[in-house]
Parts: C-alpha cells; sequence; structure tokens
C-alpha cells in the first residue's frame, strides 16, 4: 500500500497558510465536549496539552513522572535552532529548511520539514513572552551560538540547561490551564494500551504506579508524545524512564512504525567505563564549536594529552573537512570517531575515546568566556571522570541519543489509526535519517504549540462527539489484556533480573544495529533477539507485587516491549540497503568511506504494519519527493 | 576498573505512608569508586532481587543532575556530602572503604512518604499552578525582540530559574520551609519585563498556596543554599520578601 502523507498542493512557501485556511474549525462552545488525551509532557506534550487546554478542549494530561516537569526534554543542553537571522550571517526560512533537508540525508519529507522551519521563528517569540530566560547580549537583544550542520549561527539557548528552561516555560503553560480547569493532571501513570473502536483510537488504558490500578480513559482523540526509543540499547544518554511502550502498543494495534534502524549516535559523550554503569552522559554539541577534535598520531604515544606537541596531533575533522570542520552533522563526526578508535588510534584506559580539546580556545577567549559558554558542562565532566578539562583535553566517544525514526504520521501528524496523533521525538517526521543538533526542541514545540492543536481540532469538527461508555467493550479487554500481561511479569520467578536481561539486548543492539551494520550482523541480531526474549519470558525475576509502587515491574513492561521492537529494527536496518544518515550499511560506502544513499530504491518512509507475534510485519512505503531540494551526495568538506 | 570500597548501608525501608518505617543494614562489597551513588543502590538492588527480596525503591530518571527526580538524606546531608551535586551526579570516589552510610527520604510535613526513599512532591506543583507562570496565549506573543531585557538581569533570572525542583532545600530546612523553591520561580520572573503586570498577583497567590501546602516558615538557617544542587542563593528570597511586601501593601487590581 501507498501510504497518503496528505501533503497539501501548492508552492511550499504557502503549503501550511493554505492548509490552516482550509482545515476546520470547532466552535468555542462545542470544543469542551470535546476530550483530548496527551501521553507525555515533554516539550511536545506539554505545549500541546497546554494549547489545546488554552482553546477550550477538555485536556488529560498522563506521565510517569511525579510532576510534569521531570519528561526528559529536561536535560537537552544546547539549545534550539530558529531561523531569525538576528545575526545577520545569511540564515532564512529557506537555508534552515534546506539544512535540515541536506543533514537527513534526503530522507524526510520537504513539506513537513519547511513547516518546521517556518514555524521555527514564533516558537522562539513565544518562549520570550512566557519567560525563557534565553542567553542575552549587552544590548539587551538574543545571543546565538553555531551548531553542526550549519554554516550561520541561528541556536538559541540558555547557559548548558536550554531544554530545562523550554521545558519550564510549557509546564509552567501548561499549569496555568490546570489552574483553568481545562486540563486534568494524571501523573504517576504509564499508558500500557491503546484503545481502537470501530477503527478509531479512542482511549488508553494506564497502570496507575502507585496503586497498580488499571484505568481507561476514554477520548475522542490521543495524541502520544511520549519520546524515542534509545533504551532499547540499555546505555544510552536517555533517561531511565524513557520508553517505548505507548508508542509500541499502540503500533500492535495497529499504528504504522516509521524506520526504526534510524537512531542517532551523538559524537560527544563520555565515555563507558564500567559494566556496573546504568546510563551514559552526553556533553552539548555545542562544544564543538570551541572545542577541537583529535587523537594522537602515533597510536601507542604513551604522553599525556598536554605534552604532545602539534605536530604528532591529529585533527581529523579538521583535516577531513575543512569546510565544516568541528562542526559536521554528528553522524559523520561519530563514525569518524569510531573510524579512528577502530584504527587503533583511540585514548583513554579503554581506548575507545577521543579528545575533544579547549586549549586553543582558553587561550584565545580567556577562561572566563569559555567558563561562561559551557561553565556547566564541563562541572559535570569533573564529578563524573574527575578531571578538570579546563586543565586537559575532554575523552568523548559516541553514544546513542536520539532516534529519528517513530510512529508513521502524516502531514496532520496523524497516524494511519484515525485520531491517533503522535508528536515529538515519537513520530517519525522531520529528521530523515539524521538529525541535526538544537532541532529536537524546535520540532518539539512546533509540533505541540503549533502544528497539533490546529490538526486536532480538524479530525474533531468531523466526528461527533459521542459519548462512550468507559465499559464498553474494548476497553475492558484492554484492561485484562494488561492486567494478565503484568501478572505475567510477576509469576516467571526466574533468577535473571530485568537490568541484566536489558544490558544484554543493549550489548547486541549496539554491536549489531549500532553505529555502522552489516547483512551478517543484522541477520544475526535477528535470531539471537528472539532467544533474549524467550530468556526474559522464561527466567525474569520481578519481586513485589502490582498493587504497590513496584518499580521492577515498571521495567520489565518497558524492556518486554523493547525486546520486540529491537527486532523491527534489526529488520528495517536489513531491508534498507543502503547507508544514509545515522544508518550506515557497510557494504554501502563511497570510497572515502561516507554513506552511499540508493535514491532509486529507498527514496521513502518504510512504515511497517504489525501482524502479529512470530510473523514479519508488512512494509508499506511513503515515497518521498523531492521537489525543492535536489537530493545530492552530502559533502561538508 | 578503579579502586572499589566495601560499605555498610544503613537503608530507610517503609512499605507505605500507613505502615511503620525502620534503618535495615545491607553489606555492600566491592563498589567501584567510579560508580554513582544511584549506581551503588544499583547494585544493592540487583543484590536484593536476586535473594528474592523487594529492591529499595528510590526516584531517578535523568541521572544527570537536572530532572529532579533523585534525592534522599545520605548521613544527615540532603543530597549527600557534595556541594552543588545531586544524588546521581555524586560519585562513591567521595566515600571511603569501610564507610558506613545512613540513607533515609526527604522528611517534611509537606512531603508524605510513598515508599522507601519516595515521597510526594505535588506540593510543588501546586504552588507553581497557584500562580508560577505568565498568562499568555500561544501565538499571541510579540517578536522577541520587541521587548529588550537588561542582560546582567537575564542572567540572575537564569541564576533563580535553574530550580530543578528536587526539594532538597525542604529536606535540609529545619522548618521545613520551600521559601527557595518558591522564590526561584517568583525571583526568575520578578527580574523580567515580561508578566510584570501581574507580578502582585503571582507573589501573593503562590505564597498563599505555599501556606496551604504545609511547609513551615523561613527563620533564616540558610541551609537551603547549603543543600540546593544549582546553589540558589538565598537572595531570592529576599527578592521574594520583597515583592510579596510590595504587592501585599498595595490594593487589589492595581
Amino acid at each position: 500500500m501507498r501510504l497518503d502523507s496528505k501533503v497539501p498542493a501548492g508552492p511550499i512557501e504557502q503549503k501550511w497558510t493554505q492548509h490552516k485556511f482550509e482545515m476546520k474549525l470547532v466552535n468555542p462552545a462545542n470544543r469542551r465536549k470535546y476530550t483530548v488525551l496527551v501521553v507525555g509532557t515533554g516539550l511536545a506534550g506539554a505545549s500541546a496539552a497546554a494549547t489545546l487546554g488554552e482553546l477550550g478542549y477538555n485536556v488529560k494530561a498522563f506521565c510517569i513522572q511525579d510532576t510534569p516537569r521531570r519528561a526528559h526534554s529536561i536535560a537537552a543542553q544546547g539549545g534550539i535552532n530558529a531561523a531569525k537571522n538576528y545575526q545577520n550571517d545569511g540564515d532564512s526560512i529557506y537555508r534552515l529548511f534546506y539544512d535540515t533537508v541536506k543533514g537527513g540525508d534526503y530522507r524526510s519529507r520537504e513539506a513537513s520539514v519547511y513547516r518546521l522551519a517556518e514555524l521555527s521563528v514564533d516558537i522562539i517569540d513565544q518562549c520570550v513572552a512566557q519567560g525563557v530566560p534565553f542567553a542575552r547580549e549587552y544590548g539587551g537583544l538574543l545571543d546565538n551560538r553555531s551548531f553542526g550542520g550549519a554554516q550561520v549561527s541561528r541556536t538559541f539557548y540558555a547557559r548548558g540547561q536550554t531544554g530545562q528552561q523550554l521545558l519550564l516555560g510549557a509546564y509552567s503553560a501548561l499549569m496555568k490551564e490546570v489552574q483553568n480547569g481545562s486540563v486534568t493532571l494524571y501523573p504517576r501513570r504509564e499508558m500500557l494500551e491503546l484503545v481502537v473502536v470501530d477503527g478509531r483510537a479512542r482511549g488508553i488504558v494506564v497502570r496507575n504506579l502507585l496503586t497498580g490500578a488499571f484505568e481507561s480513559h476514554v477520548a475522542d482523540a490521543v495524541l502520544l508524545a511520549t519520546g524515542g526509543y534509545g533504551n532499547v540499547y540499555y546505555l544510552s544518554t536517555n533517561a531511565k524512564a524513557s520508553n517505548a511502550t505507548a508508542i509500541w502498543r499502540a503500533h500492535r494495534k495497529g499504528a504504522y512504525f516509521a524506520n526504526p534502524c534510524f537512531t542517532q549516535i551523538h559524537p560527544t559523550c563520555i565515555p563507558v567505563h564500567g559494566d556496573y554503569q546504568s546510563k551514559l552522559t552526553l556533553m552539548s554539541e555545542s562544544l564543538r564549536n570551541d572545542g577541537r577534535i583529535w587523537v594522537p598520531k602515533d597510536p601507542d604515544d604513551p604522553r599525556h594529552p598536554n605534552e604532545i606537541p602539534e605536530e604528532d596531533r591529529s585533527y581529523y575533522l579538521e583535516e577531513t573537512y575543512p569546510a565544516f570542520g568541528n562542526l559536521v552533522p554528528r553522524d559523520v563526526a561519530s563514525r569518524k570517531a569510531k573510524d579512528q578508535c577502530d584504527k587503533g588510534r583511540g585514548v583513554g584506559s579503554t581506548r575507545m575515546a577521543v579528545y575533544l580539546d579547549f586549549r586553543d580556545a582558553i587561550e584565545r577567549l580567556g577562561r572566563e568566556t569559555i567558563e561562561a559558554r559551557y561553565g556547566n558542562l564541563f562541572q559535570m565532566y569533573q564529578r563524573i571522570v574527575d578531571e578538570d578539562p579546563f586543565t586537559q583535553p575532554m575523552m568523548i566517544y559516541p553514544a546513542v541519543h536520539y532516534t529519528m525514526g517513530g510512529l508513521w504520521v502524516d502531514y496532520n501528524l496523524m497516524s494511519n489509526l484515525p485520531g491517533l496523533f503522535v508528536a515529538g521525538e515519537a513520530n517519525f517526521s522531520d529528521h530523515g535519517a539524521n538529525r541535526l543538533g538544537a532541532s529536537a526542541l524546535m520540532q518539539g514545540l512546533a509540533d505541540g504549540y503549533f502544528i497539533v492543536p490546529y490538526t486536532v481540532a480538524d479530525y474533531l469538527a468531523r466526528v461527533q462527539p459521542d459519548r462512550l461508555d468507559g465499559a464498553h467493550a474494548e476497553f475492558r479487554a484492554a484492561e485484562n489484556a494488561v492486567s494478565d500481561r503484568t501478572r505475567r511479569l510477576l509469576s516467571i520467578k526466574g533468577k535473571r533480573t530485568v537490568d541484566e536481561i536489558h544490558r544484554e539486548l543493549g550489548l547486541l543492539a549496539w554491536d549489531k544495529i549500532g553505529m555502522s551494520r552489516n547483512r551478517k550482523g543484522l541477520e544475526e541480531a535477528l535470531s539471537e533477539i528472539p532467544a533474549i526474549r524467550e530468556e526474559f519470558w522464561r527466567n525474569l525475576i520481578v519481586a513485589g507485587e502490582n498493587e504497590d509502587l513496584n518499580q521492577s515491574l515498571e521495567k520489565a513492561g518497558r524492556v518486554a516491549d523493547f525486546l520486540e521492537l529491537a527486532e523491527l529494527m534489526a529488520f528495517d536496518a536489513l531491508h534498507r540497503e543502503e547507508s544514509c544518515g545515522g544508518h550506515f550499511r557497510e557494504e554501502y560506502q563511497t570510497p572515502e568511506g561516507e554513506a552511499q544513499r540508493n535514491d532509486e530504491q529507498f527514496a521513502y518512509a518504510a512504515a511497517w504494519e504489525h501482524q502479529g507475534d512470530g510473523q514479519a510485519p508488512v512494509l508499506h512505503k511513503e515515497e518521498l519527493t523531492f521537489e525543492v531540494v535536489t537530493p545530492t551526495q552530502r559533502s561538508y568538506k | 576498573m578503579g579502586k572499589t570500597m566495601n560499605l555498610t548501608l544503613k537503608v530507610w525501608r517503609q512499605k507505605n505512608a500507613q505502615s511503620k518505617g525502620r534503618l535495615e543494614t545491607y553489606e555492600l562489597q566491592g563498589v567501584d569508586a567510579d560508580a554513582s551513588f544511584l549506581e551503588m543502590l544499583d547494585i544493592l538492588n540487583t543484590q536484593l532481587e536476586k535473594r528474592g527480596e523487594e529492591p529499595v525503591a528510590f526516584e531517578h530518571d535523568c541521572r544527570e543532575g537536572i530532572c529532579g527526580s533523585c534525592g534522599a538524606v545520605v548521613n544527615g546531608q540532603a543530597h549527600g556530602p557534595m556541594r552543588e551535586t545531586t544524588l546521581c551526579q555524586l560519585h562513591m570516589r567521595h566515600f571511603n572503604d569501610g564507610d558506613t552510610l545512613v540513607i533515609e527520604p526527604w522528611r517534611s510535613r509537606a512531603f508524605p512518604l510513598i515508599k522507601d526513599l519516595v515521597v510526594d512532591r505535588s506540593a510543588f506543583d501546586h504552588v507553581i499552578r497557584a500562580g508560577g507562570y505568565i498568562t499568555m496565549r500561544t501565538g499571541s506573543a510579540p517578536d522577541a525582540h520587541a521587548i529588550p531585557v537588561d542582560k546582567e538581569e537575564a542572567d540572575v533570572a537564569m541564576d533563580a530559574a535553574q530550580c530543578i525542583g528536587c526539594g532538597a532545600c525542604v529536606a535540609a530546612c529545619p522548618n521545613g520551609s520551600a521559601m527557595l523553591f518558591v522564590a526561584s520561580k517568583v525571583s526568575h520572573l520578578a527580574h523580567l519585563p515580561q508578566g510584570r503586570v501581574e507580578a502582585n498577583r503571582r507573589v501573593l497567590n503562590m505564597v498563599a498556596q505555599m501556606d496551604r501546602e504545609g511547609f513551615g516558615n523561613c527563620s533564616n538557617h540558610y541551609e537551603c543554599e547549603a543543600a540546593c544542587p544549582k546553589a540558589i542563593s538565598v537572595e531570592h528570597i529576599a527578592k521574594m520578601n520583597r515583592e510579596h511586601l510590595r504587592a501585599a501593601l498595595k490594593p487589589t487590581g492595581s
């Protein structure tokens, strides 16, 4: 089946404006008759829930944490892109659009990316008006920094805590609507099932994480804004509770999962150091503005990095990519770091790291400037590694960070299931095969503040607000399914903890569906993942009971879903016989070792339809047509 | 693998708010000095689960010191002995082989205990809900450069806005006061020109809600600042007091 992206006709600059006019509206007096469920309260979810609440819909917002303010958007460090051109350095909506399509290696939908670039400017206005304390210059105007994959400075930031400040802005807007009575908050609830009635998404079943009660919530539309699935790999920069359960459950209920193999490995993270390690820590990409990446030319150079003179260092990114230097896109920077380590030129005790050096920047700009720009990042590095980046180079290595894949959505951010909308990292849109830095915050807020409120209205205007009963057979069936599954997890009483099995899955995924992939490895993954899954359902131990706060049980449910999703990731990676962006198939590379796309055969988004356990998923293609930007071999030289 | 250590842990175990809690003693061997405090608890929990016992419930999420989920009182100090450090960013290298660590939940009337080290901090949400925002609708904003903001004021606003809502200030305060938490939001917004028109309402409503939640009064111990992982200064409390005084003295509506 060919998927209909529902991209409006007309010139790219006018599509969204025209579409906004053509979409249906709901009369203000009728809005409160419609209930919209928003699952997840990160940037996309909180901004959507707040805005839908302002418009007068009856909104219920769910989060797994104790408060919406803890969603993982909070950890984003570096910044948010916007085509304001405040720097007068040649930026424009068109250039941001172009950079994003190119950065995504021509695997995204042009019209959606253009709209994202267009809305980027409104986001900055919105956030400033909310009181987000962005960095400013002495004239009182906003400051910008540069990020990878761009030759202009278009990134707005709040020290190294931009995600925190934007999320607290969205959270405050959300709490305003809670106070106004238009949004009801359901914290400590985990969505475990989507309920589909007569082909439409009509509600969810959540588990109350304090009491274990399974609660049904009926609605006219459901919005999933539950983030990405990077935690499939166990070690990632994602928060520990970040999970794929909501989107995976929706996928099992019929929503297509697009491009699951498009995962982003972030180049600047603190290297892995021990087998007890629970997560990896990102060092913002903004560090590549002033930090220079290098390795010793001699792999066996025994000297302390400070004692290695200029001529014995290889600044391999600057040498290979003179135009972009250390600011090449993330996929390129990560792969090149891996190359260096694979060649034995890695540094540190594990030899799986490269240097990120601020010596020259400190000399040029002074310690104070560097401290003002990156102080909290340097402090975080010192806490974890116990070394001072002011006096010696940082050591960094790539780590799983973001997932471009997600549930397939059309131009309206609606999945193939009517009434199921998906926003933020949870959907597959906009970033193609590689996301540029500082674009995740942009997309989350564009989706939540400015797109979903319009498109959800258009959908609701076409359906009657009928009052479905929570006792409806589909809800009862979903509650029973969730309850059975939970009891099954508790009854295995085996010998291995959730973390142990998750770690095993993570190592396999990192090895075979990680930074570079090949046919043999992917085929091995496809045979080994089901074996781990079997081991999980046979030998898992989960202490405690359902009717209580039970963190092991929560983790078990999430890992059960990762064990299914990982297989789809490998399946997708095996089917995509090309390299593009973060999906690097070793068989398909240029003589210089860059990703070799195959536009003839693979210029499409691969949307997979679940067919039941043990059966191969069915592929649906959304053909990607490029009317404005001509796909070329990406070059950052 | 770095240096390792053996520890005696005394951990607060309590099934729920209704049951009685107690300190349970656990011996933990061979903990890597480079592990974080929460990774040390992970190691304990794995051992407990293998023995068929319930793991210690504790909140955590980002493990990067920004989400504000984690927190426990370690040997009498909120977030442990390192200044400006959340529990997740505290590393075991700051302890010694053979140490005894007493690990307890935040204790405050306004933070009822849920289980083990987990407490209910929803009182913070209630305070923000009462006014910790600028009332504006999506899409109604002027251009971001329409209002210049003094850089130094914006920097102070950012200092205050860094609050992660962890609750260490309340746990550290002998009175269980939430003044630093509330002040961080009030002061953040008070240093910006945006939302100035509703500043009086904001501070009055937030402070009133703070009192209703059962937090104690501030008597200038400054334990909150010492415990704050983001080093938020008590100067923001002074700022809030000035805002509150001015608002309280003004007739309603002006």
